[in-house]
């Protein structure tokens, strides 16, 4: 049995389960600060230690960033939701319940870009634990530490349909989703951070099969390449299983990025019946009309509507404008681009070598870390526009710009990858016929594809700094 | 001197002390030195000296004896439970700080059942309190140290909760005062929870006027407790000499079978007293109260069992076992928890579990909403209703511990009210086999006023004499 890529045989079904940290002031049901890196156990009370007689609050600010969320992602909101009792035994969960929601959930339906909401839910983090020893994980682990500054952090659960159809959709909505809410600034959506996390929800089925197979869900992919890598790992198991005639079976899995392989959670971790009910020490949430008006205002320009705007204003192919936009911090670069370039770069262009030749170039880098500024492309777009760099340099001069960050004119003039004068340009050409004396003869004969050897040949010669167009131009003139 | 000061009810003592006729001091030492001779095992902890009272306090330094399940920050609050021992919280209950705030002074933590569950005190970590009346016998409870210490004279009065009929039974059984005030009156922030849709916390007291001037000074809303409401109107203080135009409903349901014959006779007597007073009295039916013990003892448990989760051992209180987290867990919880909340936690968590919800949690639910229906339809028709509070005397200790429904139905005519979320008093009525014998009057949401002056009316007529003090 070979394994490998999955093929046409099986469609994937994938729907994915986010939680965002909001970045509020305070806690989730009590007074606390949020903080991040702070000494352990330093913002904590009563109530997120859960003590004796001590109950939860509902911080305000944290409904409103619920309500922007799921405005934006066009859902229906409910006049009044339920908190619920989520029960089980864990050293991160100090009143043994998580106050979570359960039948009535803050919101229902909903899409973002190609993908439908299922709802939308608010409830409170659970405590850090830190595992001494080799694993990093509770087994095995010689001791643990609970660090009750992460609880009781505001969280906001997003499950979508099972609406996606791969590993590589499932990254681009994940980042369509990251870009809305750093938008709104409801949260620093920061993977490596656990601002924002993802589980995906994974089956496959025979295409053109109408029913869903057996599911898994895949926790721990702290990054949008761990994501995908850890879908298609798991596409791939699962089709091996069901060509081998075996059955998938309903688990939780831990994706290890470093081995890329996913292993089972101990069922003890998993098995749970957590005989939700509703929170007695809370009232139904009911949003007044006062509250939604001032959630609804509170939202920007959604990278949805920013696309839409890239199409009509900048002429962008609709593609390329949800690329751009569907990243927010790319859109932002894009715009902060066009309008350094202030018409020396075509806005068209510059789209196509962002998207292009950019996007690829940044991989996963979180936007804090990009050294390429916004100005310095758009120069060295118009670089281009003007012929004075050729493409193949440009690119060369945008390698540096990603690496190292600078001024492309700059780069350009160190590395000597200025356009090849005139002069230069037909002493090489002249150099270039001399050698290619075959060539020459074909062209002759009237085999006018044999051009394409001497044109190799110089852009050869000059490292690219030549244009290829003005090289032929050059062969034909000279061979009359 | 000590025994004419014991002998002021509260409101007394407070426009004494108001009066610069007494000195707050004066009042503290008097009943600190009683309660540290007390042989009931009414108190768990006590105050070793009282501050000064704000000049002017309405409270006027009148010592209190809270519940042992009220937080109050570095004071031992065990909820009469051993997994709670020599927990110190670091806060205050908003019920006991507002009364501080008025101007009471903390006495001590009183004696309870473990997390308020029991109708005796008999499971208490602690030990049992004795009732004063007769010292084989049980106080009721949860609230019994609140209620023996207050009967006997050991603090001129006590807060206490109430989820089935913590306040109002021990009352009853120890000839006292007992108010449970509507669901969300008074802040439970700071209170040990024992089931968080139910609990309450309210006087008990010597008297009517002294519930009133406790509640007053209980009462509002706080930013703390989501299910806090603004009392609606000011406590006034009760001054109903007649009951002229009052209508009173007796339930047949909470008043006939089940009721000891004794308790009926004081029962029907006072219902007599209060035609005497010109209030009318009309028959009205709570078809579902029947079934408030079987809903109660799902909906407690249930919320109960996730309320006592967080007893781990992990940050607070004492911890046993550390082979692993599991055997932690089962071990302080096994050595912490006494038989009967361990019986709780199991009945409440097997009806949250998956594929019972419905059957017990679910049903016992819609059992509440019709009670309290019941209870809505009959406040159309009469302004409060009138039932025994216990449909027995204080019971022998040690005489329904070996079985549980016998002491459950000792909520039998309080459980409604909690569940229905309405507020209810008892006030002491007669004796029977010499032993006190406690009626109940409940009205709809937020009638505390309406209810303490039809109590104060009925008290004054009926002129019960307490445990002689001394």
């Amino acid at each position: 049995m070979t394994t490998g890529a999955p093929t046409r045989e099986y469609e994937p079904i994938i729907g994915l389960e986010m939680h965002v940290q909001l970045k509020t002031r305070t806690k989730m049901f009590c007074g606390c600060e949020l903080s991040f890196g702070d000494e352990p156990n330093t913002h904590t009370c009563p109530v997120c230690l859960g003590h004796p007689g001590s109950l939860p609050v509902v911080n305000v600010r944290a409904v409103e960033y619920g309500l922007m969320i799921a405005l934006a992602l066009r859902c229906d909101i409910a006049p009044r939701s339920i908190f619920h009792r989520k029960n089980y035994f864990y050293p991160d969960l100090p009143k043994g319940y998580q106050i979570s929601q359960y039948d009535i959930p803050l919101a229902r339906g909903g899409r973002l870009g190609d993908v439908r909401i299922h709802r939308v839910h608010l409830e409170e983090d659970a405590a850090k634990l830190v595992h001494a020893g080799e694993s990093g994980r509770i087994h095995g682990s010689e001791a643990s530490i609970v660090d009750f500054n992460r609880g009781g952090t505001p969280l906001v659960e997003i499950v979508t349909e099972p609406d996606i159809r791969s590993p590589e959709e499932a990254a681009e909505f994940g980042r369509l989703l990251q870009a809305t809410m750093r938008r709104m600034g409801v949260s620093d959506v920061n993977m490596e951070e656990g601002s924002l996390r993802a589980d995906a929800n994974v089956s496959i089925r025979p295409v053109g099969e109408a029913s869903f197979g057996t599911k898994t869900e895949l926790k721990n992919m702290n990054s949008w390449t761990f994501l995908r890598r850890g879908i298609q790992a798991e596409l791939e198991r699962q089709e091996e299983i069901v060509r081998s005639g075996g059955e998938v079976v309903q688990e939780t899995l831990h994706f290890d990025p470093q081995a890329g392989t996913l292993s089972p959670l101990r069922s003890k971790e998993e098995a749970h019946d957590y005989r939700y009910f509703p929170e007695p020490d809370l009232v139904p949430l009911a949003p007044t009309e006062e509250m939604l008006e001032r959630a609804g205002a509170a939202i920007p320009e959604l990278p949805g509507e920013r696309a839409q705007r890239f199409e009509r204003d900048l002429g962008l192919p609709e593609e390329t404008a949800r690329v751009l936009a569907h990243r927010f911090e790319l859109g932002d670069f894009y715009e902060r681009a066009v309008s350094a370039g202030d018409g020396a770069a075509n806005p068209k262009t510059l789209a196509n070598w962002v998207r292009n030749e950019l996007v690829p170039r940044l991989g996963d880098a979180e936007p804090e870390q990009w050294k390429v500024e916004p100005a310095a492309l758009a120069r060295l777009v118009a670089l281009v526009g003007e012929k004075a760099v050729s493409q193949s340099a440009a690119k060369e001069v945008l390698d540096t710009l990603v690496s190292e960050g600078g001024d492309p004119q700059a780069i350009v003039d160190a590395k000597g990858l200025g356009r090849a004068g005139a002069d230069e340009l037909a002493e090489v050409v002249e150099r270039a016929l001399a050698e290619n004396a075959d060539a020459v003869e074909k062209i002759k004969a009237g085999q006018d594809k044999a051009i394409g050897a001497i044109v190799g040949a110089v852009m050869r010669e000059t490292k690219g700094r030549a244009d290829g167009g003005e090289v032929q131009r050059l062969i034909r003139q000279r061979l009359g | 001197m000590s025994a004419e000061i014991v002998g002021l009810t509260a409101a007394q003592a407070a426009a004494r002390v108001r009066a610069g006729e007494l000195s707050a001091s004066e009042l503290f030492d008097a009943y600190l030195e009683r309660a540290a001779a007390e042989d009931l095992n009414a108190f768990l902890w006590l105050a070793e000296e009282a501050p000064d009272p704000p000049a002017d306090a309405p409270l006027g330094g009148v010592p209190l004896a809270v519940k042992d399940l009220f937080c109050v920050e570095d004071v031992p609050s065990a909820a009469g439970s051993r997994i709670l021992e020599g927990y110190r919280p670091p806060y205050t209950a908003t019920a006991v700080r507002n009364l501080r705030d008025a101007g009471a002074t903390l006495l001590g933590k009183t004696n309870q059942d473990e997390f308020a569950m029991g109708s005796s005190n008999e499971n208490s970590g602690y030990g049992p309190v004795h009732n004063p009346w007769d010292r084989e016998r049980v106080p009721g409870g949860s609230s019994g140290g609140s209620a023996a210490a207050v009967a006997a004279g050991l603090a001129p009065w006590a807060i206490g909760t109430d989820t089935g009929g913590s306040i109002r039974q021990p009352a009853a059984l120890c000839g006292i005062v007992g108010l449970k005030p509507t669901y969300g009156a008074v802040s439970r922030y700071g209170m040990i929870s024992f089931a968080s849709s139910l609990d309450q916390c309210g006087p008990l007291t010597r008297d009517v006027t002294d519930a009133a001037l406790l509640l007053r000074h209980m009462v509002g809303r706080d930013r703390c407790d989501s299910t806090s409401l603004e009392f609606p109107e000011e406590v006034v203080q009760p001054s109903a000499e007649r009951l002229a135009g009052m209508r009173f409903g007796v339930p047949p349901e909470l008043s006939g079978e089940g009721i000891e014959p004794g308790v009926r006779e004081v029962f029907e007597s006072a219902v007599k007293t209060i035609e005497g007073l010109g209030g009318s009295l009309e028959e009205v039916s709570l078809p579902h109260s029947p079934h408030g013990i079987a809903a109660y003892y799902v909906i407690a448990p249930a919320e109960a069992s996730a309320n006592l989760a967080r007893y781990d051992g992990v940050r607070y209180g004492p911890r046993t076992g550390d082979s692993d987290l599991t055997a932690m867990y089962e071990q302080t919880r096994h050595d912490g928890f006494g038989p009967e909340v361990r019986r709780r936690i199991m009945l409440g968590t097997y009806a949250l579990s998956s594929g019972y919800y419905e059957a017990y949690y679910g049903r016992a639910q819609r059992v509440r909403t019709k009670i309290a229906e019941d209870f809505k339809a009959a406040f159309e028709r009469v302004d409060l209703i009138v039932t025994p509070t216990s449909p027995t005397v204080a019971f022998k200790l040690g005489e329904r511990t070996e079985d549980p429904l016998a002491m459950y139905m000792s909520d039998y005519c309080t459980v409604p009210m909690p569940l229905a979320g309405i507020p209810a008093i008892s006030i002491p009525a007669g004796l029977s086999q010499r032993l006190p014998v406690g009626i109940q009057l409940a009205g709809p949401a937020f009638s505390e006023n309406r209810i303490l002056d039809s109590a104060y009316a009925l008290e004054q007529a009926i002129g019960f004499e307490g445990v002689p003090v001394g």
